[in-house]
């Protein structure tokens, strides 16, 4: 009887230590979930078996500032390129809105287009560069510096019109070059840490760099609200980041390569819907 | 500093006595720390908002004072029990003693 008991007694305390054990599991930090959130590559030969925006790469935490807007603080860049869109500037006496009137109608889709090609400067063009073309050519203004609160804020104002619509870019004709260019310097090991971009964001996307957790790098949510720098980062900055810290030497902003891997990185991203202004860490 | 607008919601604008409000809100400011160098080193000196209050006809609602820790664009969310229809006010304070002012009006039935 007495061993019946101890027996039992035994019992309960390896139900209670299970118990707790579960319990101590469930307090640790949630580890993000990307799978099953991914789209279907368009073709068989796609780098990727699924593309995957970085939005699920993050906590659900940074998620929820993202899916409310009042708390995404990058709407204040919206508000601020809003205002800009319609503020007359230069020798022209015009604003973006002389030409393009209402941005909701018609700036629509152009984000999730670009880098698109110049047949005037026979070259691609991402929407930094097209605005500063703009305002040099029609505004007779001095172009944004790249990195400035306008430019910035104007690039995520734009982009935001096509919010939701499916990443596409054009790689044919003339874009085929460039398309190459940026699959190259995507595929390329860079500095000193001898890391190409593919190293991390094909090969071991889903796993912990130090306490950062890979995504696949894309840039439908660009420019993003980065809570790092606690403002809007564009993407060419954000490239910059990435190639600092494998100590190599950033492509200068705006530089051919940099418009190269963007237009690169834009076709990894194809279909995924354009998040600006997304939250990232 | 009050380059945008802040941003106030209330879950509820009309509220039953006893009822609780849930009130949320965002402000644009940079909130530099004062311990970070510029590229000649130095220091660039401490721009925050220092104290938050929320006032109900002039009656403290709900108020901190604020540190360097804090990041840019600080977002509070606060919930309370309005006693009587009127404004509720918000006040921003920084360290140039710029005050950012919103209002909201609440109802209570």
């Amino acid at each position: 009887m007495s061993l019946r008991l101890a027996f039992c007694g035994i019992l309960l305390l390896a139900i209670a230590a299970g118990a707790a054990g579960l319990a101590f599991g469930e307090s640790g930090l949630e580890h993000p979930r990307w799978q099953g959130h991914g789209i279907a590559p368009p073709a068989k030969d796609f780098p990727l078996p699924e593309i995957v925006s970085g939005y699920w790469f993050r906590t659900k935490e940074t998620q929820a500032i993202q899916d409310d807007d009042f708390n995404n603080p990058g709407f204040f860049a919206i508000e601020q390129g809003e205002e800009l869109w319609s503020k007359p500037d230069g020798a022209a006496g015009k604003s973006c809105a002389s030409c393009h009137q209402d941005a909701a109608a018609t700036m629509k889709g152009v984000g999730a287009a670009m880098p698109k090609w110049s047949a005037k400067l026979e070259k691609p063009v991402n929407l930094e560069q097209q605005i500063n073309i703009c305002r040099g050519e029609r505004m007779q203004a001095a172009p944004w510096e790249f990195g400035s609160a306008e430019l910035t804020a104007m690039t995520t104002y734009v982009r935001f019109q096509s919010r939701g619509m499916p990443v596409n870019v054009r790689i044919d004709g003339p874009m085929a070059p460039w398309f190459d260019r940026g699959k190259e310097l995507y595929h390329t090991r860079n500095g000193q840490l001898d890391l190409a971009c593919a190293n991390c964001h094909e090969r071991n996307y889903g796993k912990y760099l130090r306490a950062d957790f890979l995504s696949q790098g894309q840039s439908n949510g660009f420019p993003v609200y980065r809570l790092r720098e606690q403002r809007l980062v564009p993407l060419h900055e954000r490239m910059e980041g990435c190639i600092f810290d494998v100590r190599g030497i950033p492509y200068p902003p705006l530089s051919d390569e940099a418009v190269a891997l963007e237009l690169y990185l834009a076709w990894r991203g194809t279909g995924l819907p354009v998040e600006t202004p997304a939250v990232r860490n | 500093m009050a380059e945008f607008k802040p941003r106030i919601r209330l879950d509820k604008k009309e509220v039953k006595k006893g009822e609780t409000v849930d009130v949320k809100t965002l402000v644009s400011h940079i909130m530099e720390t004062g311990f970070r160098h510029d590229p000649d080193g130095k220091l660039i000196p401490r721009m925050i908002i220092n104290t938050f209050t929320s006032e109900l006809n002039g009656k403290f609602v709900f108020g901190c004072d604020l540190e360097s820790a804090v990041s840019a664009n600080p977002y509070f969310e606060f919930k309370f029990k309005p006693e009587e229809s009127g404004t509720l006010k918000f006040t921003w304070i920084d360290d140039e003693g710029v005050r950012i002012e919103a209002t909201e009006t609440i109802t209570v039935t």
